[in-house]
């Protein structure tokens, strides 16, 4: 499948290893959350980077002891509507402070992206005839947002707790966007 | 009133361009018509039986004459030449075409309105009291909160795929006059032990083919935690809400099914993890919005007037109007006046251009420039002094405006049912219109009383008939529509949701059914007694017997 990673198609260093197939070498694994958990003393030696594919009816909080060792979580959109990965999302990225790389896969569509972006999302595995130019163009098309506690379309992920930020936009903030 | 300012103005601006490329991308096929749905839904477009319906937010239904006069501008130009008020604060375009879409969105957001979010799975337009600001047992206007939650939920980047819609309704007052009981998330302004104002919150509340009445889940809310608590709320749902069935998927199935505690437990440990609550909404915003929302400059008056007094002695149509259709107001020397889109025999809820026009004109003469829409598909001018009233009648009266039957009988909820709606089993305009016709005679209304009749066309309620005292069900069986007729709901502080009396009747017989209710009630009740109270007392048993005991 195609990645997308800062509104441009981009080589993808992740293998998705079904369980049952040997961790080995130093390739960067994707692997469930279920062998995550049950593997665990083999997973935090592995030489390569890890992981973990979480699906969308899932706790996203129990990532937390490993979130340390996983340098990539990916959540699932099963159909385009159906949003919980959003709120997964949100959680890892900002009550857990993962810092790494979030990606969505599934029923991934441009008009979505930019709210994906929002919620911590920074990369999206999409179907094989996404056109770049309509991606770019949908996932970039409404760039103002009232909730000041997410990031904006555009602005890095946030992962830092310390930052309090208000959920609508105050007068300072609506005076800076006018500009 | 609130007024937009440059960041609200750009905000709608760009999302009706982003629609236009939708449109655009939807026409050329980029899009199929599965994946652009939920972007039309959530700008407020629908394909209905006949044409596209577009559904415009009146949040928490407060209009200006200029917004009044643009959407006349638009049911003259798009439509054909009316709208139709809807039981949401919302007003809906029946006839505009695919193509006009993003034009009329831009002109809607010249007068800063829009139609986000009013359809989808998504935080729909968040509706509240259309008496807020002025009527008299108001604690406090629930109004800022509605635009604080309005802001906060456009296009929320978390809770825009949910698993159902969800709807948020907000009364600053004991007196329930918007439902904040059959909302997904209702909130009451109260004051807690020390007499400082906060926020009672309800939730799971709805109607629909499982209608619930909302339970308290948070007894006194900091208002600077509204936001937070709100996000809470949303987040437990989000990720827990049923996704497998959607007749299952509203939060009320979750609440029932997890039970007001556990969910409340739940709710109360995501609030707990959000850091600093109080940030998400400062303190200063919260006085910035209100601001807005300050009363007019109003005279101080003599709460008597003279030549009202002379007036209402004088002119028995004018006196007839009056007692109905004004309500008290908490400023000595004015009223609030009621406008009735329920005209005997007419479409409950439409207006036509005209008609919107005249509103507006009278607002910008007698009331401060303001309007207010209800849920129950009326509109209300919330500051005419006394010595005006009469004035505005004649005017109403030329306008065909003037009728006097606010809470009656006649003055019916309705869907717009199988004449316009692709949901719809049954017509319900119809069956309206019928019994509107049937007690058009205005001593006998009186005679009957307070009485809600509300009416939908399906099982989806939007014709609130759970809620109403009367409430009337239009279904399909065999080809045939038949109406099922609920007795005793009610949409107030004292919220119920109506039982079926018994088997549906036919098209025809819809009418002589309410006829005989009507008729027992007026046998059977006791001196003051109203419809809802004597129900209450009696139980459904002499209706039944009324309806379907061989005689």
């Amino acid at each position: 499948m195609p990645l997308i990673k800062d509104n441009s198609f981009t080589k993808d260093h992740w293998t998705a290893l079904p369980d049952g197939l040997p961790l080995a070498g130093a390739v960067d694994a994707i692997i469930s959350f279920k062998r995550l958990e049950q593997d665990w003393d083999e997973i935090s030696l592995h030489n390569g980077r890890v992981g973990v594919l979480l699906d969308n009816s899932s706790d996203a909080e129990a990532l937390q002891p490993y979130l340390d060792r996983l340098d990539l979580v990916v959540l699932e959109f099963p159909v385009f509507n159906d949003g919980r990965a959003y709120s997964q999302a949100r959680i890892v990225r900002s009550q857990l402070g993962f810092s790494g790389e979030i990606r969505a896969t599934g029923d991934v569509l441009p008009d979505q992206a930019g709210l994906m972006m929002r919620c911590g999302f920074d990369s999206f595995e999409v179907s094989g005839g996404q056109s770049l130019e309509v991606w770019q163009r949908a996932a970039n098309s409404l760039t103002l947002s009232y909730q000041r506690n997410y990031p904006k379309v555009g602005e890095k992920p946030r992962h830092d707790r310390s930052e309090r930020a208000a959920a609508i936009l105050t007068d300072t903030d609506r005076a800076g966007a006018a500009l | 009133m609130y007024r937009y300012d440059e960041f609200d103005i750009n905000f709608v601006n760009a999302r009706v361009d982003q629609f236009r490329d939708q449109i655009s991308r939807r026409l050329n096929g980029d899009l199929t018509e599965e994946q652009f749905k939920p972007l039309r839904l959530m700008n407020g477009l629908y394909l209905q039986l006949h044409a596209y319906m577009l559904r415009v937010a009146i949040p928490y239904g407060t209009l200006s004459s200029r917004q009044m006069r643009q959407l006349a501008f638009i049911a003259e130009r798009f439509d054909k030449d009316y709208g139709h008020f809807t039981t949401r604060q919302n007003i809906q375009f029946n006839w505009p075409k695919l193509e006009d879409m993003a034009d009329i969105l831009t002109h809607l957001a010249d007068v800063e309105m829009h139609a986000i979010q009013t359809s989808g799975n998504c935080i729909r337009n968040v509706t509240a009291d259309h008496w807020a600001g002025v009527a008299a047992d108001e604690v406090e206007d629930p109004r800022p909160y509605a635009e604080l939650l309005r802001q906060w939920s456009s296009v929320h980047p978390e809770f825009t795929f949910l698993p159902r819609k969800f709807k948020i309704a907000v009364t600053g007052a004991p007196n329930d006059r918007a439902a904040v009981a059959f909302h997904d998330i209702g909130l009451k302004v109260k004051e807690n032990e020390d007499g400082e104002a906060g926020f009672e919150v309800l939730a799971g509340g709805g109607m629909g083919r499982t209608p619930v009445v909302g339970v308290t889940i948070r007894d006194w809310l900091r208002k600077k935690d509204l936001l937070a608590y709100v996000e809470a709320i949303m987040r437990v749902y989000n990720l827990h809400g049923r996704r497998d069935n959607k007749y299952k998927a509203r939060i009320k199935i979750l609440v029932m099914d997890l039970g007001a505690d556990e969910f409340r437990r739940q709710v109360d440990e995501e609030f707990a993890k959000i850091d600093a609550p109080e940030v998400l909404l400062p303190e200063e915003e919260i006085q910035r919005i209100s601001a807005y929302f300050a009363p007019p400059d109003c005279e101080k008056l003599d709460d008597n007037d003279s030549t009202l007094d002379g007036h209402l002695k004088e002119n028995t149509a004018f006196r007839l109007w009056h007692d109905t259709n004004i309500a008290t107001h908490k400023i000595p020397g004015y009223a609030i006046v009621n406008i009735s889109l329920k005209p005997i025999g007419g479409i409950p809820g439409d207006a036509n251009s005209a008609q919107m026009r005249i509103v507006a004109e009278l607002a910008e003469r007698y009331n401060h420039d303001e309007i207010r829409v209800n849920y129950e598909q009326n509109l209300v001018l919330p500051y005419v002094r006394k010595s005006d009233l009469f004035q505005v009648w004649q005017e109403l009266v030329d306008a065909e405006l003037a009728t006097d039957n606010l809470g009656l009988v006649t003055d019916i909820i309705c869907c717009p049912g199988l004449d316009y709606c692709a949901l719809a089993t049954a017509r319900s305009i119809p069956i309206a219109q019928e019994i509107s016709n049937h007690f058009s005679d205005a001593g006998k209304q009186r005679e009957i009383g307070d009485l809600k009749i509300k009416i939908s066309g399906c099982i989806n309620a939007c014709g609130h008939h759970h809620a109403g005292h009367i409430g009337i069900l239009g279904l399909e069986k065999r080809g045939q529509e038949y109406y099922q007729i609920t007795l005793g709901g009610s949409g107030d502080e004292n919220a119920a949701i109506g039982a079926i009396v018994g088997p549906g009747f036919s098209y025809a017989e819809v009418v002589p059914a309410v006829d005989k209710i009507v008729d027992t009630y007026m046998d059977l009740r006791e001196e003051g007694e109203t419809f809802l109270e004597a129900y209450r007392r009696v139980g459904a048993a002499p209706f039944k017997e009324a309806l379907y005991a061989a005689h």
